[in-house]
């Protein structure tokens, strides 16, 4: 069993989160390979977004949100980062929700690059075929690139939401229940696009379906109440004996 | 919803009452209910009718002058005759003036407040400035003309003195409109734009902005609206008695300079109605409607742009 | 290449966009205490200096004026500016409070938007328009009606004061009873109460607060406003003993007066002095309204 990589590429070293009075992350170390799929899975409320919002340090726009300790990625501690919209432009994000923001398709996908510089029209052109491509959602929009984003249906949005974190071609790709807005049919869709991109980026994958989990992860997290419970290979979290009695009994449905 | 659900099937649920359960105490509650229903219902009336009495009465009175001359020609003879192109002119220099210099610092000032302040000591004593500043009676502001721009910072009254303190005046009701359009707008546009990189700033500037134009505007048009009506800031610091000026030909659009102290429209009509004797009531009415119309229709427009915009809203 | 530099330069240009921002933001403060110190400043030379505080407040001599020992004695102009706030009060906090319970909860829809929207216009109407409607249109009705010998006075400026005050309560009072969670009514409809059953039983003490501060607010106007009182409650400095007295209030006193004042005089001072004390007079009732409502918001969270 290899519990650590040797070049993690996020790394949690004794990470605790408040907002207040309110202790979101309890003391979380942990390691996450890279070009892998890694599954954090957990009841509400056991901190899985607090965890996302520490990589990429969108944690800061929380009010009274109080982090400790260190969040490395690249081996780099993301609070000693110069620039933390480079930091924020190299890691792509999907919330539960679906946001389309109000404005066209084109440039709700070439919002980021054009944000980070880029005005050339061919190759804006060209990244948002590619990302759109990615999100499996070109076919649809192809001829209504000047629809507005927030026009789109819940699942054609959350589809949009994911080109547009490619659209920064980020090395690290966040998703945090992403298929709650979603049917099944484009879930799946999605989920093959996962399996795909994670040839090139690193896939951090919070999901509150265990079988989701089960299916794309290479190693899953189990968080519970703000502590880490349990990480370890995919098969080894879901076999008949994983490390913790917790972990069993919520992935076998007892609670949660 | 809910609540509007609950308030327009009331009849219905009255009607249910009555069915099931017809016995005298709900009768008299039913009796009650409808009672008081129609008793607010009368008083609000109460309260609209004798508005309308009053405007119609206001323009019947000043229907003998109302005419494209009123508007274009200066006051003559002592302020007997012609009509009120000096202190309509006045009006739009000081409405303008104040709105330059009002308009950026409160449409900024309410970008502060909802997306830079945080929840501390500061943000509290700017939230009780602006409630403050927008209590402050007008003739203090006025008493503030005299002590900081017409006498302190040297500028004597003038057009610009008068629109300083009219900005001064009108800045709260900026701050606060921009503040609430801000608002307005979805936690989670910010909350992607900050997730691809995009600065606080960045963020603002495109999508924030952008989509609180109208709620903004509305602020601006009823800062106009204010500093059009308002008499008492400007009276020590700036309006005029009466000035000649010319009313014909292009000149007749830029009578003032800054630091010249003009007519006001609001000023007009009150001296006009109780310092000038021999005016004839139609012009003191005249200059009253055309006062109350001018309010009024950059206040409906400020209404149907608010309407227009929400019917075209982009999520 | 091109990018990179103009990419460095938005960079750069950000603290600069936000330090402007904050400093806009922070002017509200400035304001707010510039207006103070200049009020003051105009006014502190007197009330350090010459004014006799005791006789300020307590006299009613307002001589200003006089050659031989101008009094400066402002209990009449307070004893003006009270008793038609009061006046104006009387009428105004219940028929806008109830206007507002109508808007609210009885109206249908439609008729709503448009009571608002007649509401909000009624508040755009310029003071000086309300004291010509004082003035000119509301004198002669009062005289006709009371018989006095003239109809500017306590009941006009009272009258015209009250319905300028209105739409001020009212959507106050308005946000108020909307700020009361639906779930209450809802659980009272439930019970069976009626309409008026859940606005007296459940609306009114859950929202009393707001309303309460919606009745400070239309106070605080009140006192503060000038031009319509100017025009509408005439120009006697005395105590009034009936609805039909003319009296003279603070605002008015500044307004008429400080013109024909010699600036760095006395009586140019001492009306410094009084917009102090009504500065003074509104910051307390916005402040305790302020903390009314807070009051309210921090229940209903907690």
């Amino acid at each position: 069993m290899v519990t650590d990589s040797v070049d993690p590429h996020i790394a949690f070293r004794n990470v605790s989160v408040s907002y207040g009075r309110k202790v979101a992350l309890d003391r979380v170390t942990l390691e996450i390979p890279r070009h892998e799929i890694f599954g954090i899975i957990g009841p509400a409320n056991s901190g899985k977004t607090t965890l996302l919002k520490c990589i990429n340090r969108t944690i800061d726009f929380a009010p009274l949100a109080r982090v400790d300790g260190q969040v490395l990625v690249g081996g780099e501690d993301v609070y000693q980062m110069a620039n933390v919209f480079e930091l924020r432009r190299r890691i792509g994000m999907v919330f539960p929700l679906p946001v389309g923001l109000p404005l066209s398709v084109y440039d709700n996908v070439a919002y980021a690059p054009r944000m980070a510089g880029l005005t050339r029209r061919d190759e804006l052109d060209a990244l948002v075929e590619t990302c759109l491509r990615h999100a499996a959602l070109w076919d649809e929009v192809k001829d209504r690139m000047q629809l507005l984003g927030t026009r789109l249906s819940g699942g054609q949005q959350q589809r949009l939401t994911i080109a547009r974190a490619l659209s920064h071609r980020p090395e690290i790709l966040c998703l945090d229940e992403f298929s709650i807005a979603v049917d099944p049919v484009t879930t799946m869709k999605i989920e093959d696009v996962l399996l795909d991109l994670k040839q090139q980026m690193t896939i951090v994958l919070v999901t509150n379906l265990v079988q989701q989990a089960r299916r794309l992860a290479d190693r899953v997290a189990f968080l519970n109440n703000a502590t880490l419970i349990e990480v370890g290979p995919t098969e080894h979290v879901f076999s008949e004996h994983p490390a913790e009695r917790l972990t069993f009994d919520y992935v076998r449905g007892h609670f949660g | 919803m809910a609540r509007d659900a609950a308030t327009t099937t009331g009849p219905g649920a009255g009607d249910a009452i009555g069915r099931f359960a017809a016995g005298p105490v709900e009768r008299r509650k039913a009796l009650v209910e409808r009672l008081v229903a129609w008793l607010l219902g009368s008083l609000t009336v109460l309260l609209v009718l004798p508005l309308i009495a009053i405007l119609a009465t206001l323009v019947a009175k000043a229907w003998p002058v109302l005419s494209w001359a009123f508007i274009t020609q200066n006051p003559q003879t002592y302020m007997t005759a012609g009509g009120i192109w000096a202190p309509l002119i006045g009006t739009f220099y000081l409405v303008f003036i104040s709105l330059a210099v009002a308009a950026p610092i409160g449409v900024l000032a309410g970008v502060y407040l909802n997306e830079y302040a945080g929840e501390n000591w500061t943000t509290r004593l700017v939230t009780l400035a602006v409630v403050n500043l927008a209590g402050v009676p007008s003739i203090v502001h006025a008493l503030f003309g005299v002590g900081a721009f017409v006498l302190f910072a040297g500028i004597g009254r003038s057009v610009l003195a008068a629109s300083l303190t009219l900005a001064v005046m009108t800045l709260p009701v900026i701050i606060t409109s921009t503040k609430e359009a801000l608002a307005a707008v979805p936690q989670s546009f910010r909350e992607a734009c900050w997730n691809m990189g995009a600065s606080r700033w960045q963020t603002i500037r495109t999508i924030v902005l952008p989509n609180a134009t109208s709620g903004i505007l509305t602020g601006v048009i009823l800062q106009v609206s204010r500093a059009a009506g308002e008499t008492a800031p400007i009276l020590f610091t700036g309006a005029v008695f009466y000035v000649a000026v010319p009313d014909r030909g292009l000149a007749s659009f830029f009578p003032y300079g800054l630091f010249d102290r003009c007519m006001a429209l609001s000023y007009h009509l009150f001296t006009i109605s109780t310092q000038v004797t021999g005016v004839s009531e139609a012009l003191q009415y005249g200059t009253a409607v055309v006062l109350i119309g001018l309010v009024i229709s950059v206040n409906l427009a400020s209404i149907s742009l608010r309407v227009y915009l929400r019917s075209r809203k982009r999520w | 290449m091109r990018h990179a530099a103009a990419l460095r330069l938005s960079r750069l240009a950000e603290p600069l966009v936000e330090a402007i921002i904050r400093l806009c933001g922070w002017s509200a403060i400035f304001f707010v205490f510039a207006i103070f110190f200049f009020v003051f400043r105009e006014g502190a030379p007197m009330l350090f200096g010459a004014l006799d505080l005791g006789e300020f407040f307590t006299s009613v001599n307002w001589r200003p004026d006089s050659r031989i020992q101008a009094q400066y004695g402002v209990l009449a102009l307070l004893a003006g500016t009270a008793s038609v706030t009061a006046l104006a009060m009387l009428l105004s906090v219940p028929a806008g409070l109830g206007a507002a319970i109508f808007v609210s909860e009885f109206c249908p829809p439609r008729v709503r938007e448009t009571l608002k929207i007649v509401i909000e216009l009624l508040a755009a109407i310029p003071s000086v328009v309300w004291g010509f409607i004082g003035y000119m249109v509301l004198n002669p009705v009062l005289i006709a009606v009371t018989g006095a010998p003239i109809g500017i006075n306590i009941l006009n400026g009272g009258i015209i004061l009250a319905l300028m005050s209105v739409p001020i309560i009212m959507s106050v009072g308005e946000d108020a009873l909307k700020a009361v969670p639906d779930t209450y009514r809802e659980a009272a409809i439930a019970l069976g109460a009626s309409r008026w059953q859940v606005v007296y039983k459940v609306l009114l003490p859950a929202a009393k607060n707001g309303l309460l501060a919606a009745a400070l607010l239309g106070i605080g106007r009140s006192v503060g406003e000038t031009m319509a009182v100017l025009m509408a409650t005439g120009h006697a400095v005395q105590i009034p003993h009936s609805l039909l007295d003319p009296v003279r209030t603070l605002t008015a006193t500044i307004a008429a007066e400080l013109g024909e004042t010699v600036e760095g005089g006395d009586h140019y001072r001492v009306l410094f002095v009084i917009g102090t004390l009504l500065m003074l007079m509104a910051f307390l009732v916005n402040l305790t309204a302020d903390l009314v409502v807070k009051g309210v918001r921090g229940k209903q969270n907690g």
